[in-house]
């Protein structure tokens, strides 16, 4: 007979990832003296194993291709065999389908941490504007907070996790506060010149990097590898920095590889226990509780939702209104490099600083007139970094030949590239969506996602004008740029690929429209909160995580206060 | 060694090279860790790569087929058998038979194109015949219906003999990558920000 394991006690607080929002909410819960059970859908982190930090890849046989050489044959870990993330685009037995004519990917980090453990620690707050998108241009939706609400938020975030940056007073990207951070490098200094040239700012970049030793966190040691996972967590990884410390209050109660399959609610409407399967046992369980925060990052959050059927709730949980899978957005990418002469016979040096670059662009229009209503910001690459495989593919391939010329070509190569990339502003349209697949079935039997996404003429005309951007940028610096002829639709990133997934479970003051109100609390389930980027109403030119995790400490206090109150 | 042993021997090293790293997280944590403790942690990785030591058997190759692999990519870098390249490309075909179809086929094709010229196999042959060879096979422009296989092939020993040097210690160290190291604060130097400010124009 099939059976379920029901908790006997009733868990305050049941935390569903821990990730960026989950981390955040048992921390903020813990230190507030609540009672958390956090699940997690992967493993437990063991960074000083888990990690390839300081790594050769000559200690692998396979040098980092992968058993067999995966990496040659396009089956190698997304993101390299060095990445932390623990996941990818495509988890075996965990599938989910994209409508025809769509194209999405969906990347989803299975691991304490979630996908904390590998991200670009890019730490940017939203502007002012950001905040009211139509009340500016008329476009979109005002979201139910100001930055005013949200501001208090950024302090603590910044405060806790650590932000590198300096005090600029652009409207763009608004002060925080701040940690050093460790001066450009060469090619860094160039991009800088050029910048100025072209009267584009140009500033310290703003990481999740600690500069000085931080709440018991050694600082930064500059090995430049932040993508493979600090073992002595001198970036921000929830997992190390929110998880670990919260369990040493004896508040978090932390159940790994634990799948949620549905939100059970009660008739009154309010949720009750969390149905999970254990996937090492293949077995059901319940945790009965007080109440749910959902962190399981924006799509998995809106799967879980819609999932939560009932009587009451036909449409899934709370989702009378019908939006819970509407208004998803990525944020847009594109990318160009070029060779700068100016790099070539310099001396070499050690440029590995922080795993990302040392300085970035905020976007520098949001004042003009431009052909396209919403702007980006400009991340950098380049310096020397660790060879590893297929770092000289291209350059051999365009060589060719053999011996000494081929060494010596590559020799003067190395370190002369430098590369840019920019992460724009999607507006929410009513063609990209997602809703759960009735056909199909992950292999725990839970429905999966499927995907509809489509660019409009906004953002397409956006990444052409990143993409000339770039290589104004690249001849300011006496470099050659060779432009891909493919049209804008081909070059533009694909749906999901830049990882910025927001926006399915918005927040808003009018629940006809909205899943949330403005603490993230579900509108009709008043003991359900919300606490990844589903809950975003836009998606600016701002890589999401910081906005994560000061909504989740702000929504996390609102919790305590409401259990404190009595009133969840 | 048996399997066994080797396999005891790896773990030791890797316990080993584990408590090292986890002097280094405690050095860390302590404190700013010191260049000599971060290259202390390297040498440990270093060697787990070599632990197994002594004349390498080859695990897909025939030994013909791996000698002849070893001095093709020892031609196309230099110094690449320093770097063991061939027993990169050894071990990865013998968990893949994709890669070792494409190996064993062009490296068979590779010795009958030097038997129909040179009546020796590439290994037997003079270094001005086996380079003489290359000359055709290492560019694409030198296309024909006779050479197709044999450049399709090159551009894979290339590849692999370029990433399997340039992925080894020597090749890491020959190219100048000075990194992977703790340090307490990130300088840049000012003669290099010089040279390039002033080759760019941006001066």
């Amino acid at each position: 007979m099939f059976q379920i394991t029901r908790s006997p006690q009733v868990a305050d607080v049941v935390i569903i990832g821990s990730g960026a929002g989950g981390g955040t909410a048992t921390k903020v819960l813990a230190d507030l003296g609540i009672n958390v059970t956090l699940l997690e859908a992967g493993p437990m982190l063991h960074p000083e194993t888990d990690f390839k930090e300081h790594k050769w890849p000559y200690d692998y046989p396979h040098r980092g291709s992968g058993d067999g050489g995966a990496s040659y044959f396009g089956r190698g870990r997304d993101f390299g065999w060095f990445s932390a993330h623990a996941g990818g685009w495509h988890l075996e037995g965990e599938p989910y389908t994209v409508a025809e004519g769509s194209k999405f990917q969906w990347f989803r980090s299975r691991i304490l941490g979630g996908r904390t453990n590998h991200y670009g620690r890019i730490s940017l707050r939203y502007a002012d504007y950001d905040l009211k998108p139509y009340s500016r241009d008329g476009i979109g939706t005002d979201w139910p907070i100001s930055y005013e609400d949200i501001a208090p938020y950024y302090d603590k975030a910044e405060g806790f996790i650590g932000v590198t940056g300096s005090k600029e007073g652009i409207r763009s990207a608004p002060d925080g506060v701040f940690q050093r951070c460790p001066p450009p490098r060469v090619h860094e200094v160039l991009i800088k010149r050029a910048s100025d040239k072209l009267g584009i700012p140009c500033i310290p970049a703003r990481l999740a990097v600690i500069t000085q030793p931080t709440n018991g966190r050694p600082a930064c040691h500059y090995c430049g590898q932040c993508g493979r996972g600090c073992i002595s967590a001198a970036n921000y990884c929830s997992a190390q920095v929110q998880v670990f410390p919260a369990m040493k209050t004896g508040r978090v109660n932390l159940i790994n590889n634990a799948m949620a399959r549905e939100l059970i609610t009660d008739s009154e409407g309010k949720v009750t226990a969390v149905s999970y399967v254990d996937k090492l046992t293949r077995t059901e369980h319940q945790i009965r509780c007080r109440s749910v925060v959902l962190a399981a990052s924006c799509c998995e959050s809106t799967r879980l939702m819609l999932n939560s059927k009932s009587t009451r709730f036909p449409n899934g949980l709370g989702n009378s209104s019908g939006i819970i899978g509407r208004n998803l957005t990525d944020n847009t990418g594109l990318g160009l490099g070029g060779r700068i002469p100016a790099l070539e016979g310099m001396a070499r040096h050690d440029s590995d600083g922080m795993g990302g670059a040392h300085l970035y662009m905020p976007w520098w229009l949001w004042d003009k007139k431009t052909e396209f209503p919403r702007g980006y910001h400009i991340e950098i690459g380049g310096g020397y970094g660790m060879p590893g495989i297929g770092s000289f593919t291209g350059l051999a391939n365009r060589m060719e030949g053999y011996g000494d010329p081929l060494k010596k070509a590559i020799y003067e190569d190395y370190g002369t590239h430098v590369s840019f990339a920019g992460r724009g502003e999607m507006i929410p349209n009513a063609d990209t969506y997602c809703e759960i697949d009735p056909n199909v079935v992950d292999k725990w039997g839970i429905p999966v996602l499927k995907f509809h996404f489509k660019w409009t003429d906004a953002e397409l005309k956006q990444v052409e004008h990143m993409e000339q951007t770039f290589a104004d940028l690249i001849q300011a610096m006496g470099g050659s740029v060779t432009r891909s002829t493919r049209p804008t639709e081909q070059k533009i990133s694909t749906g999901g690929e830049i990882i910025h997934e927001v926006g399915a479970i918005r927040m808003g003051d009018d629940p006809k429209t909205s899943a949330l109100n403005k603490y993230c609390q579900s509108h009709e389930v008043k003991n359900l909160f919300v606490a990844d980027a589903a809950p975003f109403v836009s998606n600016p030119d701002k890589n999401p995580t910081l906005t994560i995790v000061a909504l989740a400490w702000r929504t996390s206090e609102y919790l305590a206060e409401e259990m404190r109150k009595g009133n969840v | 060694m048996s399997e066994e042993e080797v396999r005891s021997q790896e773990s030791e090293v890797r316990i080993k090279r584990r408590t090292v790293l986890g002097q280094i997280a405690f050095a860390v944590m302590a404190g700013p860790i010191g260049i000599a403790e971060a290259q202390h942690v390297h040498a440990a990785a270093a060697a787990d790569a070599h632990v197994a030591g002594g004349i390498y058997k080859p695990k897909a190759f025939t030994q013909h087929e791996f000698d002849t692999l070893r001095k093709l990519s020892e031609i196309i870098v230099p110094g690449a058998s320093k770097g063991g390249t061939a027993e990169f490309v050894d071990v990865l075909a013998s968990a893949n038979p994709e890669l070792l179809a494409i190996f064993t086929g062009g490296l068979a094709w590779l010795d009958d194109a030097m038997k129909r010229t040179y009546k020796a196999a590439f290994l037997a042959a003079k270094p001005e015949e086996q380079t003489a060879m290359l000359d055709q096979i290492a560019y694409k422009r030198n296309e024909t219906p006779e050479l197709a296989a044999g450049i399709r092939f090159f551009v894979w020993a290339r590849r692999m003999a370029v990433d399997g040097y340039y992925t080894s210690a020597a090749g890491i160290k020959e190219i100048g990558y000075m990194g992977n190291k703790g340090m307490k604060e990130f300088h840049v130097p000012q003669e290099a920000i010089d040279y390039a400010v002033r080759r760019s124009g941006l001066g």
